[in-house]
């Protein structure tokens, strides 16, 4: 595809003029079209595969719906100890909880980083750069002991308890980097007006982040969703499981001799995540161009 | 401006951008406000200390003891240092990593790089094409992907299916050691779109005067693509580097889940990170693992360290 796009944009300009200009922008779009069908063919094939009986998925490569077979669903739903719904509302939870920890304790850091002045401002923001690189791991074990002492083993906290203090140091940026594009001069003016730090912050800054905060809150939605490595490790009780858990938990216990009910499973903990980046698209790109995060 | 660049600029290497100094460009001088300060920023400080920098130094301690969860730690002093000089199984998570990392790496931005500079010149419908090549960027990281991809590349699987409709009989691409890694290497490059955004938004950036002033100048599509687009793309080149080399030593999900936590065949797709937690969650050996946790942290501080100091030779800043 690439050296016929380039070679085709080659041939444009030196036989300009003829056909080639016009068949162009065609090769382009076919080339393009290809390549997105290739990248999205297996997931299209995974939701149309849960939706066949369970030995079609080794002999049937192609992506014709026929008849919709809804039994995989049925299977895959009560398969482990608990109901899936069980899973889906414990990974709600910890998305909920989550999404309000790093909007609140976020866009507090980020207000004191991007409008106010104070001591040590430099070497406390470039920690705060610092940290968004820090490897999980260095800090995962003795995370783990410090929460099993604390008796939150099998519980939702420690997964919500460090959003609430703003550990997601990117969001923390990200904001920054929006509320520094707001002009000080509304600052000024509700200042005049009488408001103190905390009014400013609640009645000028908030309203006007609200792109910011959406931002946050679809990344903080798909990552905490798909999230694996921390939930894996708190989450041992298969009552307390979230998606990802149960599904890898799925794999190992059904031995991989039912790849309907299991592809039927990865279909609904995809669905959040499809729903998501069609409703939120918008902040998505505008969130990674901003700030480059991943 | 990007989180690297903030970064350089407080090494004073930049003029610091968009920082209110006080007494800076705009000529007003704001009074300082700590007790505001600190209360606004006052969950972030209570996290930083409290699961981030304390752990941290916890780990640190850790690593030089011989701890089981069960009882108090032990002072081994550098013993789980020089245990990791004759561990064959970590040697061998180091040689799968450095691969995963400097195969999957590369080619992830080269397919970024490419496809931003095709939709770039306009085509119809890049928005469309932009989100369809950005979706995998989203699910990749799942549990559920990581089942598709052992499905597709299995004995049986999707892709074997579709070789044997051209009559190539295929393997066990994930059963057999010299490509289980490889497979993985493809889910890596499978999420090129966001490196892709980012590039789309840097290549919005070049002014569209110097692509005229070469067209006027006889220039060709490669030649204005080599002269002009790669030098003022280098910058964000570096900084998609620096950051999927870094995400990139961390993946664990898709290992662990398409080698069903073993990170097998034969080790073959046993990253550093999986080793670690098998070390520390599998054995209850957390002295050794915290260990290994510091060198992880080691070895990417060096790579980006090194990258930063090679940058001075290939990036370009325009201004």
């Amino acid at each position: 595809m690439t050296t016929e796009t380039m070679r085709g944009t080659v041939a444009a300009r030196s036989t300009a003029g003829i056909g080639w200009t016009r068949i162009r922008p065609l090769v382009i779009h076919l080339a393009l079209a290809a390549a997105a069908l290739v990248m999205l063919y297996p997931v299209i094939w995974m939701v149309v595969s849960s939706l066949r009986p369970g030995n079609e998925i080794f002999r049937e490569p192609s992506i014709l719906v026929r008849d919709l077979h809804i039994e995989n669903y049925r299977v895959g739903w009560n398969a482990l100890t608990e109901p899936f719904t069980r899973y889906l509302l414990n990974s709600a939870a910890v998305v909920f909880g989550s999404v309000l920890g790093n909007l609140v304790s976020c866009s507090m850091a980020a207000y004191a980083f991007a409008r106010l002045e104070f001591t040590g401002k430099k070497l406390w923001f470039a920690i705060m750069l610092l940290s968004i690189m820090l490897p999980i791991h260095v800090v995962i074990v003795p995370q783990y002991i410090l929460f099993s002492q604390a008796g939150w083993i099998n519980t939702f906290l420690p997964l919500v308890v460090p959003k609430l203090l703003a550990t997601d140091a990117f969001f923390v940026f990200l904001m920054v980097q929006f509320i520094r594009g707001i002009p000080r001069e509304l600052d000024e003016a509700a200042r005049i007006d009488g408001c103190g730090r905390g009014g400013i912050f609640l009645r000028v800054i908030l309203p006007l982040m609200v792109p910011a905060l959406a931002t946050t809150t679809i990344f903080t939605f798909i990552w905490t969703w798909n999230d694996f490595f921390s939930q894996l490790i708190y989450l041992t009780d298969p009552k307390m499981y979230t998606v990802p858990v149960a599904l890898r938990a799925f794999v190992d216990a059904t031995a991989e001799s039912s790849w309907g009910s299991m592809f039927a499973m990865s279909v609904v903990s995809l669905l959040p995540i499809f729903l998501a980046f069609l409703l939120g698209q918008r902040f998505l790109i505008k969130g990674i161009a901003t700030t480059g995060i991943k | 401006m990007s989180a690297l660049g903030e970064l350089g600029s407080l090494r004073g290497k930049k003029p610091a951008g968009q920082l209110p100094d006080r007494g800076g460009g705009a000529g007003k001088v704001y009074k300082k406000d700590n007790l505001a300060a600190y209360l606004f920023l006052a969950p972030w400080l209570l996290g930083l200390f409290l699961i981030t920098i304390g752990p941290m130094l916890a780990s640190l301690y850790l690593s030089f003891t011989d701890y089981n969860l069960i009882q108090a730690p032990q002072w081994i002093g550098l013993e789980n240092f020089t245990r990791m000089l004759s561990d064959e199984r970590l040697h061998n998570s180091l040689r799968v990593t450095f691969t995963y990392v400097f195969v999957s790496v590369p080619l992830q931005l080269a397919v970024a790089l490419l496809l931003a500079v095709v939709l770039d010149r306009g085509v119809r419908g890049m928005a469309f094409y932009r989100s369809v090549f950005y979706l995998p960027s989203l699910l990749g990281s799942s549990v559920a992907i990581a089942i598709l991809w052992r499905q597709v590349f299995g004995t049986e699987g999707l892709l074997n299916q579709v070789l044997a409709l051209v009559g190539i009989d295929g393997k066990g691409w994930i059963s057999d050691p010299s490509t289980a890694l490889g497979t993985l290497v493809v889910l890596n490059v499978w999420t090129f779109g966001s490196p892709m955004v980012i590039f789309l938004a840097g290549l919005r950036q070049i002014p569209t005067m110097y692509y005229e002033a070469a067209a006027v100048d006889g220039a060709g599509v490669l030649g204005r693509f080599f002269r002009i687009t790669l030098p003022l793309l280098t910058p964000i080149i570096f900084f998609n580097l620096v950051l999927q080399i870094i995400h990139a030593f961390q993946s664990f999900t898709q290992a662990f889940v398409v080698s069903g936590g073993t990170g097998g065949p034969s080790d073959s797709t046993m990253f550093f990170t999986l080793y670690l937690y098998d070390r520390g969650f599998g054995n209850f050996d957390m002295g050794y693992a915290s260990a290994m946790a510091w060198f992880l942290l080691v070895i990417i501080g060096a790579f980006t360290a090194a990258n930063f100091f090679a940058s001075k030779y290939w990036v370009f800043y325009d201004d």
